[in-house]
């Protein structure tokens, strides 16, 4: 594989590639009505022909921009791959993100044509119609509940599709002219990413990028047109993206779109995808979901649980990367395999897995190792937007769970002497859409890119990332604090769902939790105790003493650290609400906003350093709906017990 | 609301009395329910708004009066009779089957549509294979309105109250009827289930052009929701009319949302 699509420079050439050499082979399936439903390449391809000639009588030209809001569905990637026929630049957008975020995309590309998968899409654009004045077109695929607006600019696909099909039976030379013209060095496509700080950018990738990374690890990893991919992360992620457009395209594998966001748990177990890729979150929650439902179980069956786990805890990884195990272990493995472990595969839909990348955030050491050890092939990756994701992966057989692997063919690293991570890859996007400035300060004159990450290279030569540069810090006795990787440590429990750790130029750490409601919630009704919401539950002395337990266990882990061991845990407070995207305190991919969380917290902050046992909060809540309340109470504090260092390596 | 046309009278009850030995449940109602609107029944408890619903349906058969319903006049009809002509309803009480699937709950509202017989069905013979793939085509398609897919396959008993009654009027639309009776559709539940339910009804009304008679405690739902309202009090109508007018209505005032407002 791999040197059949020399020459196919664009997506577009790709596309009709496959829609030659493998036409009657699935493209991409969605579960509609019950049933899975295929696309074959050769559908696929005619769907992006056709509407490429709708899309160019509605005057989308070469080089203009074109925004996507919706989840991952047939018909987005469709106009994704009709824009490009045209050599126009989609740009996904994120489909939960509220109205007023979309504006500044739409604005700062000038787009004039939009495609929105719903009548939700559609109201938010609507909704900033009036500031984006380039928008002229909003074309819509799920026509429910859109029957009587009444808006010039709104198109229905249904419609719009038709129309491109009798142009393109008409003359379809057109298009085939359109699909020459692209070169390597166009823009391929323009992610916003998120923002943990200020404006979003626009990352421009071109073709090249986006290919040639795709092919170099397709090759490597050995992906072929018979794996199987589900797509249910957003496809303005470019992780998503990578995996369910690019990649697809590039190794001729077949893509899956869920039915509906809740959905996603069942799909997967009955698409079984042999290529998966998701960020640590998921694998938390899903571990997160499993406990709680051993927790749920016979007492037979949590003793069987428990023993096999610790058997798949000592062998299970020895034996996937093929290392001598004893005789008697193999055996027990083999059969841990037939009653625990290949179940709980099946379960998490992962019987079938043979790559499974995990990537966009450090994942937890324990959580990573659990899935290890129950057969299946997680590896960590590292990438970014900039990057065409492909930087670093860990190879089948030399996979460490502290590390994200070596360089992938072609890529270079270095460090700056702050510890800072330099890349330097094929896959290096061109610049940052309408921002030199912001491009000159990430990529350097000689093609440095600036990660921004903090880190090194071991002596395996993998690449080990602590944290982001600008948050690590130092207590003020000189200990290095990593605030991430002890969150990291803390949110590997399953009652405890996110936690901030604040520590730079202090004497100590303090914490603020977000404990997992699902999972505290099913502990207190063990206890039958009783409680109203996530508020009621997290003001509780029980769960304080639980979450203490956590906290302590991490204290103890940490004391055998010599670098880090000053850096335990002293003081924390259980937050009153869970952090949320929409309060700006996560990013739309959930990743804690430091800064934002310190700034508004700050009283909550001075009371953990303060040594005071409460702290009064008086909170704005947003609800869903819009409207917003106000929250006033007491917040407890408590302390947790610190271990010296050499008491700490007899606990852990 | 939308462009959606009310059209003419489609149904209409004329001089209905209802009564269980000595009691009255209904003395002399008459109202009307054109086509498409979404017509309320209110009133206190025990006013006879259920009884009124089940005279619709053909469930209660009324002592004197009649009801007209697309041209036809019945002064008895049987509740067989009703679904057939395309009245389907809901109950206050859910009336499903807990240990069956969603899928199978709502396959149920298809039964008077389908045509096959017993034996044919069991054998699995040609003609039923495909009368099947067609009703569960209809069931994904209500299946997919309500936006329950991830239960599809759960047995409703195990559904939190909020969707069993999705469930219940899933069901009632799998028998693609003209006139949908909801015996409080919106009881018990909490703000963001009945905003749900309320979204549903409307869409229901809108996309499939449903006439829809609710019955409902709620009255926030019921002015937001409604085209015209009935009010009944000791089984007599008091008021009819549109959402303002029973608002400010002295009669209604004072037998149902007390004297206070």
């Amino acid at each position: 594989m791999g040197t059949d699509i020399a020459g196919l420079d664009t997506f577009p050439r790709l596309l009709m590639h496959h829609a030659a050499v493998r036409g009657a082979r699935p493209a991409i399936r969605e579960k509609d009505l019950g049933i899975w439903q295929t696309w074959t390449w050769r559908q696929f391809a005619d769907e992006a022909r056709f509407l490429a000639c709708a899309l160019a009588a509605q005057g989308v030209k070469r080089g203009d921009h074109v925004a996507l809001v919706g989840a991952n569905r047939p018909r987005l990637y469709a106009t994704m791959a009709a824009a490009q026929c045209l050599g126009a630049i989609p740009v996904p957008l994120y489909q939960d993100a509220v109205a007023a975020e979309m504006a500044f995309p739409i604005q700062n590309a000038s787009i004039a044509f939009a495609f929105a998968e719903d009548q939700e899409q559609v109201d938010k654009l609507l909704e900033i119609l009036p500031q984006c004045p380039t928008l002229a077109r909003i074309c819509f695929d799920d026509p429910r509940g859109l029957r009587h607006y009444a808006g010039a600019e709104l198109l229905a696909y249904d419609r719009l599709l038709e129309g491109g099909r009798a142009d393109y039976r008409r003359d379809p030379a057109f298009l085939e002219a359109e699909i020459a013209k692209g070169l390597a060095q166009d823009t391929a496509a323009m992610f916003f990413t998120s923002g943990t700080t200020g404006v979003p950018k626009g990352v421009v990738l071109t073709y090249h990028n986006l290919i040639e990374r795709s092919r170099v690890v397709a090759d490597w990893e050995g992906i072929t047109d018979r794996d199987v991919v589900l797509a249910f992360m957003p496809p303005a992620w470019i992780g998503q993206n990578i995996f369910s457009y690019a990649q697809p395209l590039v190794a001729g594998y077949c893509i899956c779109c869920p039915e509906s966001a809740e959905t996603v748990t069942t799909d997967m177990r009955e698409i079984g995808p042999s290529y998966y890729f998701a960020p640590p979150r998921i694998f938390e929650s899903l571990l997160t979901q499993v406990s709680v439902r051993m927790d749920d179980a016979s007492a037979a069956k949590r003793a069987l649980y428990r023993y096999f786990m610790g058997v798949a805890q000592r062998v299970g990884e020895r034996i996937m990367e093929g290392k001598p195990v004893g005789l008697g272990a193999r055996l027990l493995y083999g059969l841990g395999d037939l009653l625990v472990y290949g179940p709980l595969r099946n379960v998490l839909g992962m019987g079938r897995i043979r790559i499974a990348y995990t990537g966009g955030e450090a994942i937890g050491p324990d959580l990573f190792v659990f899935y290890r050890s129950i057969g299946v092939n997680l590896k960590q990756l590292y990438g970014s937007t900039e990057t065409s994701v492909f930087v670093c992966i860990q190879p089948n057989d030399r996979v460490k769970s502290d590390t994200v692997g070596p360089a992938v063919p072609g890529v270079e690293l270095k460090f700056t002497p702050a510890r800072e991570l330099l890349i330097r890859s094929p896959g290096l996007f061109k610049e940052y859409y309408k921002n030199p400035q912001a491009t000159l300060e990430a990529k350097d004159a000689e093609g440095w890119f600036h990660t921004g990450d903090a880190g090194y290279i071991d002596a395996d030569g993998h690449l080990k990332i602590i944290d982001r540069a600008k948050d690590v810090g130092a207590l003020t006795d000189g200990t290095l604090f990593a605030p991430k990787y002890l969150e990291n440590k803390l949110k590997f429990f399953p009652h405890i769902r996110e936690a901030v750790c604040f520590g730079d130029g202090r004497d100590k750490v303090c914490a603020f939790i977000n404990i997992d409601p699902d999972a505290v919630g099913n502990w207190a009704e063990k206890r039958s105790m009783p409680y109203s919401g996530y508020t009621d539950l997290a003001s509780r002395d029980e769960v304080y003493d639980l979450v203490r337990g956590c906290i302590e266990q991490v204290n103890a882990d940490l004391a055998g650290e010599p670098e880090i061991a000053n850096s335990q845990i002293h003081r924390f407070l259980i937050l009153h609400k869970e952090l949320d995207a929409d309060d700006g305190e996560l990013t739309r991919t959930r990743k804690v906003r430091r800064r934002h969380v310190g700034e508004k917290y700050q009283s909550l902050i001075e009371a953990l350093y303060a040594g005071r046992q409460a702290v009064h909060v008086e909170a704005q809540i947003k609800y869903e709906d819009g409207r917003t309340g106000t929250y006033s109470s007491d917040l407890k504090i408590r302390d947790a017990k610190v271990f010296p260092p050499a008491a700490g390596q007899r606990a852990a | 609301m939308s462009g959606r046309t009310i059209g003419e009278v489609t149904l209409s009850v004329e001089g209905v009395s209802l009564a269980f030995g000595g009691v009255k449940a209904l003395s002399d109602v008459s109202f009307d329910v054109r086509e498409h609107e979404v017509r309320a029944i209110i009133g206190p408890n025990g006013a006879g708004k259920s009884s009124m619903l089940n005279v619709l349906n053909g469930v209660y058969h009324p002592q004197s009066g009649k009801i007209k319903f697309k041209e036809k006049e019945f002064t008895d009809m049987d509740s067989h009779e009703a679904a057939s002509l395309g009245i389907a309803r809901t109950f206050q009480n859910i009336a499903l089957f807990k240990g069956m699937s969603v899928l199978d709950n709502i396959m149920t509202g298809r039964n008077l549509k389908m045509r096959c017989g017993i034996l044919q069905q069991a054998l699995w013979l040609g003609p039923a294979r495909r009368e099947e793939i067609e009703h569960r085509r209809a069931v994904e398609q209500v299946i997919d309105f309500l936006e329950i897919q991830h239960v599809r396959k759960t047995p409703v008993g195990r559904l939190p109250y909020g969707l069993q009654k999705r469930v219940e009027l899933g069901r009632a639309l799998a028998a693609e009827p003209k006139v949908l009776l909801l015996d409080e559709p919106m009881a018990g539940m909490n703000l963001e289930e009945k905003q749900d339910m309320c979204r549903f009804v409307l869409d229901v009304n809108d996309h499939f052009g449903t006439t829809i008679v609710l019955i409902e405690h709620d009255m926030g739902v019921v002015m937001d929701i409604s085209d015209r309202v009935v009010v009944l009090d000791y089984g007599r109508k008091i008021a009819d009319g549109v959402p303002d007018e029973i608002r400010n209505n002295q009669k209604v005032i004072d037998a149902y949302l007390g004297v206070a407002h």
